[in-house]
């Protein structure tokens, strides 16, 4: 395998709607903005592209990541789509990735986009609930934050979690987007504003969900000698990792563990695992991520990581799933301030889907845009000069990207390459 | 029906449309919809099943895996299952009361869903408690199946209450 880059990244502003830009319009803003940045990169040296979109319902359009391919003016260069739910961003970048390692190609566009705006929130739902099986789970109630509410439910029994920890991630995530230009939701928020916020699907509230949205974003990868080429600013992907799980939640077992190298058995004797109440798709997407990037301890080599906040409660149980903490110390985690901006390993420094939004495609490139120019030290030049979300000096970033009930997940490890 | 004139050198009008919200950009509004064919398949015993008043999961006939829910190959090993039993009466795994859903739901609001348990068997079923207030739900609570008299064919054709009523 050879090594890849991020060599540059784009995004447009997650909003509610965009009536004066279709898909097309808003991949390309996107695709500029990441053009602009790299000026020796010109259109005849990209070799190809991977389209990332999650539902054909919301676009009404079959195909259309040929119809980005051709609007971007990259016809008859190869391109493919990618569909994997809410990972399908995070699976893109996946996929350039191995476009470049494998020799296959040099240059690579990992473009994604989606427009929930066509249809109402609750339409909107629907769509979105037909990504559970559409004979056992959408009839019966389909309907998403209910499958993470049972989720979280079952977390909050096995381990104690309690709803002002779920509330603290909310605060935290918003806060941070205050400094983020990028962002559909940024808010000052307490964790009684969560609490007060109305119930969806007990016990997640309004500000315990991601909203709909909006939005395009594009990374583009290229292979070590046109990285250094392109810029002196490059930012090597030093591992990837992907999981997946049983469709239906009911269909997960109860099984051990699976560790990772700085965890022991003695850590979770009496733990039956996944059940309902964690990803193990997650875990072994960060197993394998962490391998390739010899990651023994995320927790300490990790500088920042930007994870599928969709749900409050799926942040939570992510930082176990990353073995940030011990599985069932997800909420004491958010809870000490270890994932705060200021924290032991920043969790979402960009306010992640909560605040940002969640355009379903985008979702997992706008993850890598933001890790990116965190690790190149570009966040203030990005963010019209505000640096506040700017870490110092971080060298290894995370990037999760999550589908379904933890159906599929991807983690990518991002490092600083000069 | 009128007869076609192929002769005429103008497209016919229509009144037809859609609403119309603005004009830069261009935004309207039209329904669409499908009549679509369905086949349960493999997994068809299993509605029939809820029609008789039984509740059926999978057992694998090579490594005795037991699922919760249909599924004709076994998902730990790849053999084909067989059909089982499960208990008419079981316990709550977890729990959530929905106070808004997708829109083919939402006049159903609030439902409360759950995930059924049973001892013995690997997997879960996900199921709605019906009569229960949601602040009396509980992790561990009994329930038992009952069953719609006028089948629909689909999975809400059965239903859990609590095992005391
Ligand atoms: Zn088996």
């Amino acid at each position: 395998m050879r090594p890849v880059y991020m060599v540059s990244g784009g995004i447009t502003k997650f909003s509610k709607a965009s009536p004066n830009k279709d898909f097309r319009y808003m991949v390309k803003e996107s695709f500029d903005s990441a053009m602009a940045d790299v000026p020796d990169l010109t259109l005849d040296r990209i070799d190809g592209s991977v389209a990332s979109y999650f539902s054909d319902h919301f676009t009404r359009q079959l195909m259309a990541g040929i119809m980005v391919h051709d609007y971007l003016g990259l016809t008859p260069k190869p391109s493919r789509r990618i569909e994997s739910g809410g990972a399908t961003g995070g699976m893109c970048f996946q996929s350039a990735w191995e476009a470049i390692a494998s020799g296959r190609m040099d240059v690579v566009a990992a473009f994604g986009f989606e427009t929930m705006s066509h249809v109402n929130t609750w339409k909107g739902n629907e769509f979105i609930a037909l990504a559970s099986d559409t004979n056992f789970d959408y009839p019966v109630g389909g309907f998403y934050t209910g499958y993470y509410a049972m989720m979280v439910k079952r977390h909050m029994h096995e381990f104690g979690t309690t709803v002002e920890q779920l509330a603290a991630v909310s605060v935290k995530n918003h806060k941070n987007a205050m400094h983020n230009p990028y962002a559909q939701f940024p808010a000052e928020l307490t964790i009684q504003d969560v609490l007060n916020s109305e119930m969806v699907s007990d016990p997640l509230k309004r500000l315990d969900i991601c909203v709909m949205s909006d939005g395009a974003a594009t990374a583009i990868l290229a292979s070590e000698e046109m990285a250094y080429k392109l810029t002196d600013k490059p930012i090597r992907i030093t591992g990837v990792g992907t999981g997946t799980d049983a469709m239906r939640l009911a269909d997960r077992p109860s099984r051990e563990v699976i560790l990772l190298p700085h965890e022991n058995p003695e850590d979770y004797k009496n733990l039956k695992y996944p059940g309902v109440h964690s990803f193990r798709g997650g875990r072994v997407a960060a197993k394998e991520a962490y391998k390739m990037a010899k990651i023994e301890n995320p927790l300490e080599e990790l500088d920042f990581v930007e994870l599928h906040d969709a749900f409050t409660s799926s942040e939570i149980q992510t930082y176990e799933d990353l073995g940030l903490c011990k599985y069932g110390d997800g909420g004491k985690f958010v809870e000490s301030g270890a994932a705060d901006l200021n924290g032991k390993v920043p969790v979402n420094p960009s306010g992640g889907l909560l605040a940002c939004g969640h355009p379903v495609g985008a979702t997992g490139l706008m993850q890598s845009v933001f890790a990116f120019w965190q690790l190149q030290g570009n966040v203030s030049k990005h963010f019209g000069g505000d640096g506040a979300l700017q870490l110092k000096n971080p060298k290894r970033g995370l990037i999760h990207s999550h589908a379904g009930t933890g159906t599929y997940i991807t983690v990518s490890i991002m490092e600083r390459g000069f | 029906m009128a007869e076609k004139n192929i002769s005429s050198t103008k497209l016919e009008e229509v009144e037809q449309g859609c609403v119309l919200y603005n004009l830069d950009p261009i935004i309207m509004k039209y329904h669409y919809e499908v009549d679509y064919i369905h086949s349960y398949a493999q997994d068809s015993p299993f509605f029939a099943g809820l029609a008789k008043g039984e509740l059926k999961g999978s057992r694998c006939t090579k490594c005795g895996s037991t699922f919760g829910t249909p599924r004709s190959h076994c998902m730990n090993c790849g053999a084909p299952t067989e059909w089982m039993d499960l208990p008419l009466n079981g316990k709550i795994h977890t729990f959530t009361t929905c106070y808004f859903g997708g829109q083919e739901f939402l006049d159903e609001t609030p439902f409360t869903l759950i995930m059924v348990e049973w001892p013995g068997v690997d997997t879960f079923f996900l199921s709605r408690l019906v009569g229960v207030a949601p602040e009396d739900v509980q992790i561990g609570m009994e329930v038992k199946a009952r069953f719609r008299r006028l089948s629909q064919f689909k999975p809400t054709d059965v239903y859990f209450v609590k095992a005391d009523v």
